[in-house]
């Protein structure tokens, strides 16, 4: 694994993309969406219906969270990760959408290992539970869309110097299983 | 018969959602830094370290250590001295509590209900809970809680809260064992399991395991081992044995904390027994996460 952590932009360009690999350490810097269950549910469900989307989702980088309220004062809650997997369902029709990086935590499914292969997008996982610490590299968040939904809702975050791991990457390298055949004594 | 007054209730729960969602316990602070002397990976290691220093902001800025607040689990001691009272204006409707719908209100499933309402509101703690698995709307203040009511001797009233993750709770499992497949099966199906929530559930994970009563029994008493002192054994030797052996294949995995490698992928393995029929081995798993929010009281 390349032990140097790199910088990188969000939303991400094509040159980033192509050029992370699987268990490469980043730093992100710019803006994420925040999206979960029912927000990807929603999202789905407009694309099917043929309407727009609150957001445009070229080159962007999706967040799973669900934060806890903000004290006042506060910019955000805390705002760690929630499995990955949940969203696996949902995930072409954003792909085609033009969505280029997902982050969250846990394994996803081959099916999704594949459409980011197909579609030139990452993943990236960051620490499950370490919630009130993630919150300190989330500068700005910014409600945009179903609000109703409360901690579901879209919100815009900026970041700076968030960190996470390249999971997978565009050529279908899986960081989670290279890392636990090291470790393995089975 | 000794009266406890509603009140005197809600206010201990309210306290004990706000400092279980605040406040990691030592017992786990304690496992986490043995295991960062054990860790080889240094990707893990740094993640040990990450979760540590979490722990100590949460503590100091009053911040939730996890987003994931939890369903609140509840798990009263009743002692058959009590009586809960309710004070005359304590008159919060049912309605207002999203009561189960099978279940009536006591006095007491009232008191605990407001009591995780005010926590999670005042206490700026998530709201994670639905009040209908399909249709999924949430109800706003985290409520209702799930209560687990044990009447036991004396006077008193213990109470303790277990805000459960989710993320880890997804990933447990039940499998009704024959006696045949006996010991093995139960470890085998223990270390599966692990290896199956991947990263899903947060590792370093506390598992606690329920073997034996019924389908119901099995997960009761796996969720209640996750109340003992985190690496505490069970007091019969054989099970001691055998949550050593669990802890030790459960380490061999390669998972690690998150499951980006590593030898730490459980903090504890924590089994409980119940006599059980001569027909069945019920093995219940339950996943805990790292963030193990656990707080008690005694009134």
């Amino acid at each position: 694994m390349p032990e140097e952590i790199i910088h990188i932009k969000a939303p991400m360009d094509e040159k980033t993309v192509l050029g992370l690999r699987a268990g490469q350490k980043v730093l992100f810097d710019g803006v994420f969406y925040t999206a979960r269950d029912s927000s990807h549910k929603r999202l789905v469900e407009l694309i099917e219906q043929g309407k727009p989307l609150p957001i445009d989702l070229q080159g962007q980088v999706i967040y799973y969270v669900g934060p806890t309220p903000a004290r006042p004062g506060q910019v955000i809650g805390s705002a760690g990760p929630t499995t990955s997997s949940r969203m696996d369902p949902y995930m072409e029709p954003l792909y085609k959408k033009g969505l280029k990086g997902t982050v969250g935590k846990g394994e996803r499914s081959q099916e999704v290992i594949d459409l980011m292969k197909r579609y030139k997008a990452v993943h990236f996982s960051n620490i499950g539970g370490a919630a009130a610490l993630i919150a300190k590299s989330i500068r700005k968040c910014d409600m945009i869309a179903f609000e109703d939904l409360g901690t579901e809702a879209i919100h815009r975050l900026e970041v700076e110097d968030f960190f996470a791991i390249v999971a997978y990457d565009t050529l279908g390298n899986d960081m989670y299983k290279e890392a636990i055949k090291i470790y393995s004594r089975q | 018969m000794r009266r406890i007054e509603a009140d005197a209730i809600t206010q201990a729960v309210e306290r004990l959602c706000m400092e279980a969602n605040y406040f990691l316990g030592q017992d786990v602070i304690d496992a986490l830094e043995r295991s960062l002397k054990e860790e080889e990976s240094p990707i893990g290691q740094q993640i040990l370290r990450d979760i540590l220093e979490n722990a100590r902001i949460g503590g100091e800025e009053l911040a939730p250590i996890c987003q994931d607040t939890g369903f609140t689990v509840v798990f009263v001691e009743l002692g058959q001295e009590v009586e809960v009272v309710r004070e005359a204006e304590c008159g919060m409707q049912s309605a207002e509590l999203n009561p189960p719908f099978n279940i009536p209100n006591s006095a007491l499933r009232e008191a605990i209900t407001k009591g995780v309402a005010q926590g999670y509101t005042k206490g700026y703690l998530r709201a994670s809970i639905v009040q209908d698995p399909l249709r999924r709307i949430n109800t706003k203040d985290n409520t209702p809680p799930v209560i687990h009511v044990e009447v036991v001797p004396g006077d008193r009233l213990r109470l303790t809260i277990m805000c459960k993750g989710s993320g880890c709770e997804n990933m447990s499992r039940f499998a009704m064992l024959t006696p045949a497949q006996g010991r093995k099966g139960v470890v085998n199906f223990v270390v599966e399991t692990v290896l199956k929530g991947g990263g899903r559930p947060c590792p370093p994970l506390i598992v606690g395991v329920g073997l034996g009563g019924t389908f119901d029994q099995a997960a009761y008493i796996a969720k209640r081992s996750l109340l003992r002192p985190v690496g505490s054994h069970h007091t019969e030797a054989h099970i001691k044995e055998l949550e050593e052996e669990l802890f030790e294949k459960v380490n061999a995995t390669g998972v690690g904390p998150q499951a980006w490698g590593g030898r730490t992928t459980a903090l504890a393995v924590h089994v409980e027994t119940y006599p059980c029929h001569i027909a069945s081995l019920p093995v219940a798993v339950n996943i805990e996460c790292h963030s193990h929010r656990l707080k008690t009281t005694i009134l």
